[in-house]
């Protein structure tokens, strides 16, 4: 691995050393935050396939309880029908940190509190059908929200898993390596400098004695 | 804050949320869908966009870009025609990227 060019002075060699005991405490952090975050998501995208299986049959269902209403109705009426609905619904969101990942929580509000205003025609020009199909509808509206909330959440949470796997890998195979390679490199250069300043004056030390005492 | 929840597919499948006060918004092959797409999510009155696979399949782009944001919610919800199964390979796109595989092979 070719190491970046380092000046070789102690002042290099203690900055270096305690950017490696940094880098390594956030590897350590990192990895568990990592793994904290795998746990989560697993058990959420766990539940979110569960949940997405229950929903889509029940979305089927209801699809075919409309498929049954308009077969008896003509689409005229149908669309009159649907076409000035009476109720509104309403979320607030609310957030829910996980690791540091902002969670969102989902609560409905609906404009008003009667649930039979989900029907906003009169009785006397639809089918039963079609009362039968809206209901079976606005029952699945509380799972299709919670639905919704967690398979954000696990959108969400799948990217910070990605960018913290990226960063707990640039640290452990780049920066702690590169690190120790130039602290080695430092020790090596400091030392070898050493030597050569011992064996320099050893050697002054012999040319002195040689020209006192002709040794 | 209080957002509204918009519901985008074609007509057949989604005109029944409209009668429990979802606001429904049309595909039809004779507009722009990704513009009128872009708009409901940049709106910033959706909290959670409901999308029909059928539509999905072509809007992929534009969902792609939502997935890492917080707000809007855009999940996909099968339509009238049949479960595509399009729904569940974006969970599977999730766990790919946090795991690296699909670890829920079934």
């Amino acid at each position: 691995m070719a190491v970046k060019q380092v000046n070789p002075t102690r002042m290099e060699l203690s900055r270096l050393k305690k950017k490696l005991n940094t880098a390594t405490r956030g590897h350590k952090l990192l990895k568990d935050k990592r793994d904290e975050l795998m746990r989560r998501f697993l058990e959420m995208v766990r539940e979110n396939r569960a949940l997405r299986m229950k929903v889509e049959e029940q979305i089927k269902a209801a699809n075919a309880n409309f498929v049954l209403a308009k077969s008896s109705m003509s689409d005229e009426t149908l669309k009159a029908a649907l076409l000035a609905p009476k109720q509104e619904v309403y979320v607030s969101t609310s957030y829910r940190n996980v690791m540091s990942v902002d969670i969102p929580v989902f609560d409905i509000e609906t404009r008003t509190p009667d649930p039979n205003d989900i029907y906003s025609y009169g009785f006397a020009f639809t089918s039963a059908d079609l009362d039968d199909a809206v209901k079976s509808l606005a029952d699945i509206l509380p799972d299709l929200i919670k639905l919704a909330e967690i398979e954000k959440s696990c959108q969400l949470m799948a990217d910070e898993i990605e960018k913290t796997r990226r960063r707990v890998n640039a640290l452990e195979h780049v920066m702690i390596p590169e690190t120790q390679e130039q602290i080695r490199y430092i020790t090596r250069k400091l030392d070898e400098n050493e030597r050569s300043t011992q064996t320099r004056l050893m050697k002054v030390k012999d040319m002195m004695l040689q020209q006192a005492h002709g040794y | 804050m209080s957002k509204r929840i918009a519901v985008f597919g074609d007509k057949e499948s989604i005109y029944g949320f409209a009668a429990l006060g979802l606001d429904t918004y049309y595909y039809d092959s004779a507009q722009d869908n990704a513009a009128v797409f872009k708009k409901l999510c940049q709106s910033q009155s959706y909290s959670i966009i409901y999308i029909t696979e059928a539509a999905a399949v072509v809007l992929e782009k534009e969902i792609e870009k939502y997935r890492s944001e917080p707000s809007p919610a855009i999940i996909l919800i099968p339509g009238v025609s049949g479960n595509t199964g399009e729904g569940l390979s974006a969970v599977r796109l999730s766990v790919e990227k946090a795991v690296g595989s699909d670890i829920f092979n079934d």
